[in-house]
């Protein structure tokens, strides 16, 4: 089976936000980057299990620019055969979505991975893009991911629980925690993702169908008010009458 | 024209989301001079309840391919209405459905989405949309740009405002492909209280100590009518169950009460939960970092002063 999964390049979980030019952009000063955790730890593992399970090749796509590629290089560490960047800074995700759904259909991808959301812009948007575009079902915010010949088998969150089903590929998948469990890169990868194929292709007509104007930070919280531990009480008064919450 | 909000319903009933964004929808609607329909789904009991938040018109759609969780139909069926609506704004809860159809919603009518939103647009100059991101620790101001646009909202981030209109309900059919999906199996979680739900959370972390501990910690919940949470390490660890993973990895959630216990207050746990109304840290040590993000503190060893709050509730009736 061919397998695609999208990777997006995220701020590290500890990074300071800030933002420059009057708040529109993101302060990368000082930032780490790392791959998105749900992409990485969930998506990409799985493929990779599936793959040495069944046989097949899996295939990581960003769309992004050249800075992008020490990012997609971990991808190839960890396991990807090859990677594929799609050389556009996206307006959106359905910007991205859509270069995304042209080479999954242009290459004959049977499964489609994402995580189920980005912990910088927080969409849990692309997933859904990419298979309707595509045509295809969408399954979210997946757990559980296992496939017998061409019919997956697959358990997904959903409001108010979880449910079990069954799927023939080719579909889109989004990754929660469940699927996987994070691996991380032994020497021997590292050395090999220096010679794996990046393949960069040039982006298809972008359009920007919504646009960041301007970040804010949340106003910082007041002093926290400190209650002493031989009295509990007291803090239950206060949540009743103070904040008036019980 | 009118603004079109999805309304969900679990067990058979509207469910509480739905008065969210039915409300969402009609304090939109005062600024761009629309309407409101309300469209509901599948069977529930008591839809003429959404008219008291807003709603002008309600439709309500029976499919019996409709019947298991089948996100594309679903998309196809909110098109169809959208259309025959002539709506041009597509309202939904940021929960799970929302997060498996919204964005199919927007493919199939072209539109922009903003989902996560957190405020009534503004209309002003342009569509602009508040909404959260880098989980909750910043909100970003965004443009829609296309003619038709949908919205997401964050559960419990706007209030549901009463607005009584005489609604006028109807049915209404569609016309649906196949369902590819074969559900084999639900997991309907029935008595305890869903954590993305919940009003009130107690949230303990590697400070118990161990899986045995959680004892007073689900009574403190029970007490309190809370749903229980947990750090990663702690759900990592299989002391407690995934689905009670909070913050950046686990799931994000902004109750109105938010108690965490023996939780260090890593800035990964703060993403999950900084939205809360109300924090209460009670922690060992006084330079816990959590101290910083919190309206309410105890520095006190749990094993004691937990036991006391479960003493006090009982005594305070609560
Ligand atoms: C990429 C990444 C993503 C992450 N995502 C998440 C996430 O989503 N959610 C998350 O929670 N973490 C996440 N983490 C982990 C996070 O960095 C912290 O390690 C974790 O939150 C710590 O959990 P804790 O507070 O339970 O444990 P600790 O940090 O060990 O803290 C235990 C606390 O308990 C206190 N304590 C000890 N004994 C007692 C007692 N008897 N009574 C009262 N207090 C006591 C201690 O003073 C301490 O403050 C992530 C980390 C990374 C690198
Ligand atoms: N620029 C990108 N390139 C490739 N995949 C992406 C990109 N942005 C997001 N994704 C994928 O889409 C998922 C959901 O992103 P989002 O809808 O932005 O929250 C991520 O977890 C990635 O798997």
């Amino acid at each position: 089976m061919k397998i695609l999964v999208c990777i997006s390049k995220v701020p590290d979980t500890t990074s300071k936000i800030a933002f420059t030019d009057g708040n529109s952009k993101f302060d990368t000063n000082g930032v780490q980057f790392i791959i998105n955790p749900y992409d990485e730890w969930y998506a990409l593992v799985r493929a990779l299990e599936l793959k040495e399970a069944n046989g097949g090749s899996v295939t990581v796509i960003n769309v992004g620019l050249a800075d992008n590629d020490p990012t997609i290089r971990k991808a190839l560490a960890i396991g990807a055969d090859d990677a594929v960047r799609v050389n556009l800074d996206p307006k959106d995700a359905m910007d991205a979505a859509q270069q995304i759904a042209d080479y999954a259909s242009a290459n004959g991808y049977e499964l489609v991975l994402c995580g189920k959301e980005t912990i910088d812009y927080n969409g849990s948007q692309m997933g859904g893009m990419i298979a309707a575009i595509l045509n295809q079902e969408f399954i979210s915010n997946a757990t559980k991911l296992d496939m017998n010949g061409n019919t997956a088998t697959i358990e997904r969150d959903i409001q108010g629980g979880t449910e079990v089903l069954e799927l023939n590929i080719p579909f889109v998948v989004s990754a929660a925690k469940g699927m996987a469990e994070a691996r991380i890169p032994n020497m021997r990868g590292i050395m090999a993702a220096r010679t794996k194929p990046l393949t960069v292709v040039e982006p298809s007509a972008s359009f920007n169908a919504t646009e960041v104007l301007t970040y804010e930070l949340p106003p910082a919280k007041g002093s926290c008010k400190m209650i002493s531990a031989d009295n509990p009480a007291e803090l239950l008064d206060l949540l009743r009458n103070e904040a008036k919450i019980l | 024209m009118s603004i079109l909000v999805f309304a969900n319903t679990a067990k058979n009933e509207v469910h509480k989301s739905a008065y969210e964004v039915v409300s969402y929808g009609s304090q939109l609607a005062q600024k761009t001079g629309d309407t409101v329909t309300a469209l509901v789904i599948g069977d529930a009991t008591n839809i003429s309840s959404l008219s008291d938040y807003g709603a002008d018109k309600i439709i309500h759609v029976k499919d019996a391919k409709l019947s298991s969780f089948q996100p594309s139909l679903l998309a196809q069926a909110i098109n169809q209405i959208a259309e025959a609506e002539g709506s041009k704004i597509i309202v939904f809860s940021h929960d799970l459905t929302g997060k498996a159809i919204a964005p199919l919603v927007a493919v199939g009518l072209k539109a922009g989405l903003v989902t996560g939103a957190v405020a009534i647009p503004e209309t002003e100059n342009g569509f602009i949309v508040k909404k959260a991101v880098f989980s909750g620790k910043a909100y970003a101001h965004v443009k829609i740009n296309t003619d038709k646009k949908v919205i997401s909202v964050n559960p419990n981030a706007v209030e549901k405002v009463e607005n009584k209109k005489s609604a006028n309900e109807s049915e209404a059919t569609v016309n649906l492909g196949e369902a590819r999906i074969k559900v084999i199996e639900q997991k309907i979680e029935s008595t305890d209280i869903p954590l993305t739900e919940a009003e009130k959370v107690v949230s303990a972390g590697r400070g118990l100590k161990g899986p045995e501990n959680w004892g007073m910690i689900e009574e403190l919940a029970k007490l309190l009518g809370a749903a229980t949470a947990c750090s990663r390490p702690v759900s990592d660890m299989d002391w407690r169950p995934h689905h009670e993973h909070v913050g950046q990895t686990g799931i994000a959630i902004r109750p109105n009460l938010y108690i965490a216990i023996g939780i260090s207050g890593a800035i990964q746990h703060l993403a999950g939960v900084n939205q809360s109304k109300v924090i209460v840290v009670i922690n060992t040590d006084p330079e816990a970092p959590f101290f910083k993000s919190a309206d309410y503190g105890i520095v006190g060893d749990a094993f004691e002063v937990v036991p006391k709050l479960i003493e006090a509730a009982k005594a305070m009736n609560i």
